[in-house]
């Protein structure tokens, strides 16, 4: 690290004490670079054991690395925290403008400790931090709002990035995420809850300092390399039809979760599919701060009002493989307008559109299995296909207003540990399941995961590149998981987006670093990498984990996958084979891994 | 005479690669030299607008700089004399655009060279360096 550089200073505000400064914390980016290292081991100092999520010990931690601001697509921010929606290790990332602006604001990380009594957001220009009165903005319902009146009341257009939660944050429901710039997300495991928890409505930061490099000449060639890059194949489909694109091939392989998993293949993929969405709904595409590869997908919604001639809205909304997934054929939506006013009421509130997708789901299948009733739905007929059922039903998310809506904020495992209906409540370590039933790898990766996310360590592409031709041993397939997730690590601390994973290459990797003072080998940078993942597991072991614990949903045994019907057995045995391999020490662990 | 054009704003996707090359002219990172500005226009919904100096006629930071430290450029544009700014930062008040952006560290403003250097890096074909036809200078009445 070069000592001008500011990416050590890390910013601490503390709400309860309405206390705000800075500290020098070199000694933990030099040893864990940025992003997912440094938010590991800050949480492990901050979070104390066994704390509340919703409390006022829990923390939320953002981080970005040494090469955002300097590199493209090194343009993600990591926000560390316990989650309250699994109740342990909380990781999410995010892009829009947050990872440049806090960089070039100056910092290398925040600290937001304790809870306010009166509902505030945090405001940062450069050098001048303020905890500003938001009781005007609280209560309010759209997070889009909130961006609006933000972007309207403060300085930085352009150079900022504006964090805010909407009313499903507020709520404390446990799957609330944070939104910025309308269109990205800190999505998963529940951040917005911690928002809310803290009465803390957004965050905005912006700033444009410089960030020197050791070496300008090389500095210039090492950037264009990248840059070169990334305008190559390897981000083609990202930035053309984006990650919707997966649709059509993961339904024709027989891996596109359909009506809770009950089929792997949707007869209506083709009227949601990327092609479609580009075809008809595609009305701009826009992209993170310093990424040429812009693979955000606004669909334009023209809408009538019912009451009034002529008098019509056009919205925009994002949408992706993920939403695409959880709300068109989990929920068994086949036109692209039902499945867009459904997203939008859940992007406005500020829901995780996967977890809410995954619950509805499980209640639209517990309801035809009579779990529940209309009783406790309160009226609401859940129906496969029917997307005013379940915007009914997001409004009763939000709104609470029986033990069956409250139960339902909590998430699909504990909504089933009360209404029944495990075998078919598709959870992973407590976090609702993305879209991929392509087999043994995904599964057992969302269970050994970190984050219990698909992109811990993509088991989905081990099972379409490797499972699906040939079978190979549980611990083969534990070691394979375990390396790609191990991988990822480095990329998260350097706050890569993983999109860019063909474009930084340990080598590029290793080049990049060193124009910011970090003179790697490639064993080191493993070790770095390993050292985080087994920190994470640390914390969670810490927390209460237990992997003998995990559920494994009888549903992903009984729905075939491309790579056949999958098996129990040989799923525990990779998860144990991970675990194992996992908390061994980092030192002695790498030279067999890598 | 050159300068820098936009040709579709519509087509920014707002990744600001641009100002980060622009910075980058200088071998270093971050956005502090930057020279270039791309924001929403009212929200990303509504797509982005590209903040840079348009070569005037008869700029209008020339017309308010009391010292003369930024003059008219022969067949458009300006040129900058730091030795006679003295900071008032009233070519950046001057400006409708916006495109005097100012260099905090040593309180002096920074304005578009056409060199052609962030062209490079759009993504998208928004901004292009143009040929313009020679201006006469234009006598700048001092405000």
């Amino acid at each position: 690290m070069l000592d001008n550089d500011t990416i050590s200073r890390i910013l601490y505000v503390d709400l309860t004490k309405r206390r705000i400064w800075t500290e020098e914390r070199a000694d933990l980016f030099d040893e864990y670079i940025g992003g997912s290292g440094v938010g590991i081991r800050l949480l492990q100092e901050e979070c104390p054991e066994g704390a509340d999520p919703l409390g006022p010990e829990n923390p939320i931690i953002l981080t970005v690395g040494p090469l955002t601001g300097l590199f493209p697509l090194a343009s993600k921010t990591t926000a560390f925290f316990k989650s309250p929606h699994t109740g342990n290790l909380g990781e999410s990332h995010s892009g829009g403008r947050s990872a440049t602006s806090i960089r070039l604001a100056g910092y290398g990380a925040m600290v937001i400790r304790g809870v306010s009594e009166t509902p505030v957001y945090i405001s940062i220009h450069d050098n001048e931090a303020f905890i500003r009165d938001a009781s005007a903005l609280w209560g309010m319902h759209s997070s889009f709002t909130v961006g609006r009146i933000i972007r309207d009341y403060e300085p930085g257009a352009g150079i900022r990035t504006i964090m805010r939660i909407g009313i499903a944050g507020e709520k404390k429901i446990s799957y609330a995420c944070v939104s910025m710039e309308s269109y990205r997300h800190f999505g998963r495991l529940g951040l917005g809850a911690v928002f809310g928890s803290k009465k803390l409505k957004a965050i905005v930061i912006s700033g444009r300092h410089s960030i020197p490099v050791a070496n300008k000449k090389e500095y210039l060639k090492v950037y264009d390399n990248i840059f070169q890059a990334a305008m190559e194949k390897p981000t083609k489909k990202y930035r053309e039809l984006g990650t919707s694109e997966n649709i059509l091939p993961l339904n024709e392989l027989g891996g596109l979760p359909t009506r809770n998993l009950r089929q792997a293949k949707f007869e209506s993929a083709h009227r949601i599919s990327g092609e479609k969405f580009a075809e008809d709904y595609l009305g701009r595409r826009v992209a993170c701060s310093h990424c040429p590869v812009g693979c955000i997908h606004l669909a334009a919604l023209r809408q009538p009002y019912r009451d009034e001639p002529y008098f019509y809205k056009t919205s925009m909304i994002p949408y992706d493989y993920e939403p695409i997934y959880a709300l068109g054929p989990m929920l068994g939506i086949s036109e692209i307008p039902d499945l867009l006013k459904l997203l939008e009421i859940i992007e406005a509130y500020g829901m995780d559109c996967m977890s809410t997708g995954v619950i509805l789901a499980w209640a639209t299948e517990a309801m035809e299995k009579r779990l529940i009733s209309t009783k406790e739905t309160m009226g609401i007929k859940l129906l496969w296909g029917d997307y005013k059922c379940y915007i009914d039903a997001v409004e009763n998310i939000i709104e609470q207003p029986n033990d069956f809506y409250k139960a339902l904020t909590k998430g699909v495992d504990y909504s089933a540990k009360i209404y029944g209906g495990d075998d078919f409540a598709l959870a992973f370590g407590g976090n609702e399941m993305p879209g991929y039933h392509t087999g043994p790898a995904a599964h057992a990766g969302f269970l050994a995961g970190a984050r219990h996310s698909h992109l811990d360590n993509a088991g989905y592409s081990i099972d379409q590149k490797t499972i699906i031709n040939e079978s190979i041993s549980s611990q083969e397939l534990a070691k394979m998981l375990l390396k790609e997730e191990q991988w990822r690590q480095i990329l998260s601390s350097l706050v890569v987006c993983f999109f860019a994973r063909g474009i930084y290459t340990p080598e590029i990797v290793l080049d990049a670093l060193r124009m910011t003072g970090f003179d790697l080998s490639i064993d080191e940078l493993n070790l770095v990498g390993r050292k985080i993942l087994t920190e994470k597991n640390k914390f969670k072991f810490r927390e209460g984990f237990n992997p003998e614990e995990l559920r494994i949903p009888k549903r992903i045994l009984e729905t075939i996958s491309p790579t056949g019907y999958l098996e129990e057995e040989y799923i525990k045995d990779t998860v144990k084979a991970f675990m194992d391999a996992v908390m061994l020490e980092p030192e002695s662990a790498i030279p067999k891994i890598v | 005479m050159k300068r820098l054009s936009i040709l579709d704003n519509e087509k920014c996707v707002g990744c600001q690669s641009c100002m980060f090359a622009c910075a980058r002219r200088t071998g270093q990172g971050g956005l502090a030299e930057s020279r270039i500005g791309i924001r929403s226009e009212g929200g990303i919904e509504h797509g982005f607008v590209v903040v840079v100096c348009r070569a005037c006629e008869q700029p209008q930071c020339c017309k308010v700089c009391p010292t003369d430290a930024l003059v008219p450029k022969k067949g458009g544009g300006v040129s900058f004399h730091p030795d006679r700014c003295i900071g008032c930062e009233l070519c950046v008040k001057a400006c409708p655009i916006g495109a005097v952006f100012w260099d905090d560290e040593i309180k002096k403003p920074m304005i578009c060279i056409a060199c052609g250097y962030c062209v490079k890096y759009c993504p998208c074909s928004v901004i292009a360096l143009e040929e313009i036809p020679e201006r006469a200078v234009v006598e700048v009445e001092n405000a």
